[in-house]
């Protein structure tokens, strides 16, 4: 959830709303911001899905080092979600592995 | 000779643990028990392990699990983590794109 | 191959500082940096700095990164960020990833200042999402402005651990417990005791089980360890959270010095370079300054920083080494005094049992968080004047003095050893302008009338949450653990330009609670 007001901080810098899709669905986020923010702001926790075990991973350094929030971004994968700048119209996917649909030819 | 060094040292069989099927390096998925045995197969060096295991060699570059499988080999082989020579430091220190590690940039402003 | 006099690895608050020293002898100086934004982790600390005037205490971490940047470009300091190193070697060449190329610099000299990474531990279940490094949810809630989660367990006492879990409430997130394994807080008793009387609970001695959830936290269950550190059968306790945060400390990040071939050292709080007192390291012309030699905080980091950017100028030849022994010796000064009292350097890892001044510490608050009533008043810094006195709940040497400057009457004393405790000087006479509740970087100060109205006492205490209340607002009053102790009702708020933020928020309480009631809920707990 956003932080509408910080007893410290003050008021969020205002920012544009801009629209991405993620997994197929549109969603909002704000310009500039990580994809990783815009994510848990609209309730999103998990990026990837691991490519052997295939368990949930999400947002966990949030300063680019773990790499574990990684998504296909754009097409492309591994993108750092959490030191990623939203833009207007990106297409976020949850990555399988390494890529973005559930390989099923595996194992 | 430093036990750690003295490959004939008797550090006895692999003993299965409750906690053996935790992850530790993230990226790899690698668990606890996988290290633990690697040790046991004669891997008693931290670059060994990573080369064995690949622990430390995925997209974060042993970032988190650095610190933990130092700890989790120290123990196997009963010695402190001190006494272990840390994995080699090289560049590129952070993970980086094929062609944008051969792409040299022309004269730097 | 561009050449620099000196290249900075790392624009944090030791590799700006450094940068700003040199500037000021006339190097050209180059800041690298990983990060889009300078700064280091200084932005994220949004809480009143300790230490003294010098050390800028009681102004807020992200200001004091505000001024730092200020400073650096008043120099000319050149930051790139989006920078990052990649490669560091013998000949101090420096190769940097900068956009989609790499690029080669050449430094006559080189301070790495890339300060250090979160540790980890690892439990059942610790991979889910939801489990994040509290690193993570300071990015998120200081800097995004988003929640990192709405109901949150805290793993680890020390003091990133106190003050990211104290951050989180401000955020607006419930903080179910904090927990560590070892048997004492490790941090700040001060930061311990303002979440305590939060009503957060503390479990010492005990650690995460397990992290429930198929997809995402839902739950955690903690339990009790033994001396071996083994989980007490039957001592489990579940929570729901959503959210599990882990501070279980730092480790420097020195992978490039050792790249560079520069004298490690492996130590017990981590990989470091051998370096002498100006961060010079066993290769000529490479320092180090900042956590990446050690890991301190940020003022001893700024300071490091200041003295490895005029021992690289010296180096170079651009001051005599007169002038850096002057420079050097004043700056060293103000870091010692940081390094002193009970949480200096030499100090980890023991158990004191007394104070500088002979008084017995606290065992509640090591164990629990929070002083207990019968401890509080043995300290010098709590008293029982007539009218309006401040009670100063401040019960470790720690390095810190605002609170003596603050009161223009003269009423705290602590002396020129500023880890000694605040006591009150009773000849002189409280006014109760509240300056020292605003001023304490720990929150631990308060104004207490022990007769404001028959019957009734009153206590002003620092206020750091929204909505902020009013005068008049009903709610109830908690004592240093938490736990309501009886109903208060606002009297007064006071906000300043000067008080930074912090609010003095003054309750109304039955008499019989002016000792025991330490902050106000309008909600019930």
């Amino acid at each position: 959830m956003r932080i509408e007001e910080h007893p410290i901080l003050g008021k969020p810098e205002e920012k544009k709303v801009v629209g991405f899709i993620h997994d197929g669905i549109k969603l909002t986020g704000l310009e500039g911001e990580p994809i990783a923010v815009a994510l848990e702001a609209a309730g999103v926790r998990i990026h990837r899905y691991t490519k052997k075990q295939h368990k949930p991973r999400g947002v966990f350094c949030a300063i680019g080092r773990c790499t574990d929030c990684v998504m296909v971004v754009d097409g492309k994968p591994n993108v750092r979600t959490c030191i990623t700048p939203l833009k207007e119209g990106m297409i976020v996917q949850t990555q399988y592995g390494v890529a973005a649909m559930e390989s099923t030819g595996e194992e | 000779m430093k036990k750690i060094s003295n490959r004939s040292t008797n550090i006895g069989e692999f003993i299965p643990q409750p906690d053996d099927a935790i992850i530790i390096c993230r990226c790899e998925e690698i668990t606890k028990g996988e290290i633990r045995k690697a040790v046991h197969d004669g891997m008693y060096t931290l670059t060994e392990i990573r080369r064995y295991l690949r622990t430390g060699m995925g997209l974060c570059q042993g970032q988190t699990c650095g610190k933990l499988i130092k700890g989790i080999v120290a123990k196997e082989l009963g010695v402190s983590p001190l006494d272990l020579e840390p994995a080699a430091a090289r560049a590129p220190m952070r993970p980086i794109e094929m062609r944008v590690l051969g792409n040299e940039g022309k004269e730097a402003e | 191959m561009k050449r620099y006099d000196l290249i900075i690895v790392g624009a944090g608050p030791a590799g700006l500082s450094a940068a700003i020293e040199a500037a000021k002898k006339g190097l050209k100086v180059i800041v690298f940096d990983e990060n889009a934004k300078p700064g280091g982790q200084l932005f994220k600390q949004i809480h009143k700095f300790f230490g003294s005037k010098e050390h800028k205490a009681k102004i807020r971490g992200y200001k004091i990164g505000e001024e730092l940047l200020k400073e650096a470009s008043e120099y000319g300091v050149k930051v790139v960020l989006n920078a990052i190193v990649i490669g560091l070697y013998l000949d101090k060449e420096v190769t940097v990833k900068i956009a989609d190329e790499i690029r080669h610099y050449k430094g006559d000299a080189v301070i790495v200042a890339t300060g250090a990474s979160e540790n980890m531990v690892t439990f059942d279940g610790w991979t889910l999402p939801g489990v994040i490094g509290a690193g993570a949810a300071q990015t998120m809630m200081n800097l995004h402005s988003i929640k990192p989660g709405n109901k949150v367990l805290m793993l680890g006492s020390g003091n990133v651990g106190l003050v990211v879990s104290f951050q989180l409430l401000q955020a607006g997130c419930e903080v179910a417990a904090l927990v560590d394994a070892a048997p004492k807080v490790g941090g700040y008793g001060v930061h311990a005791a303002k979440v305590a009387r939060c009503g957060v609970p503390f479990y010492l001695s005990h650690t995460i089980i397990k992290a429930e959830g198929e997809e995402c936290v839902t739950g955690v269950t903690i339990g009790q360890v033994d001396k071996e550190w083994k989980v007490i059968p039957g001592t489990e306790k579940h929570f729901d959270v959503d959210t599990i945060c882990l501070a279980v400390g730092l480790s420097p990040m020195s992978q490039l010095l050792k790249m560079a071939g520069c004298k490690m050292t492996d130590t017990p709080t981590g990989y470091i370079p051998e370096c002498d007192e100006t961060g010079a390291t066993s290769i000529p012309g490479i320092f180090v300054a900042g956590d990446v030699s050690g890991i301190e905080e940020a003022s001893s980091a700024m300071i490091e920083g200041r003295i490895s950017g005029v021992a690289a100028a010296e180096y170079l030849g651009f001051i005599s080494k007169e002038e850096t022994d002057d420079k050097v010796k004043e700056l060293e000064k103000a870091l010692f005094s940081l390094r002193e009292g009970m949480f200096a350097p030499e100090n980890r890892g023991k158990v004191l049992e007394k104070t500088e001044e002979g008084i017995e510490i606290s065992r509640s608050l090591l164990e629990k968080g929070y002083v207990e009533e019968g401890e509080i008043e043995r300290f010098p810094g709590v008293t029982h004047g007539k009218g309006i006195h401040p009670v100063i709940e401040c019960t470790q040497n720690i390095p810190c003095n605002p609170c003596q400057d603050a009161c223009p009457k003269r009423c705290i004393r602590i002396g020129n050893k500023i880890t000694s405790l605040p006591a009150i000087d009773e000849t002189k006479e409280c006014i109760g302008c509240g300056m020292c509740v605003a001023s304490c970087s720990g929150q631990a100060i308060f104004l207490v009338d022990e007769q404001y109205e028959t019957g009734f006492a009153s206590i002003t205490l620092p206020y750091e949450f929204l909505p902020l209340p009013e005068p008049g607002d009903k709610g109830i009053a908690l004592d240093r653990s938490g736990k309501k102790v009886c109903d208060a009702e606002v009297v007064d708020v006071k906000s300043a330009k000067a008080f930074d933020q912090t609010h003095l928020l003054t309750m109304k309480v039955p008499a019989e609670m002016a000792m025991k009631a330490r902050f106000f809920c309008s909600q019930g707990v």
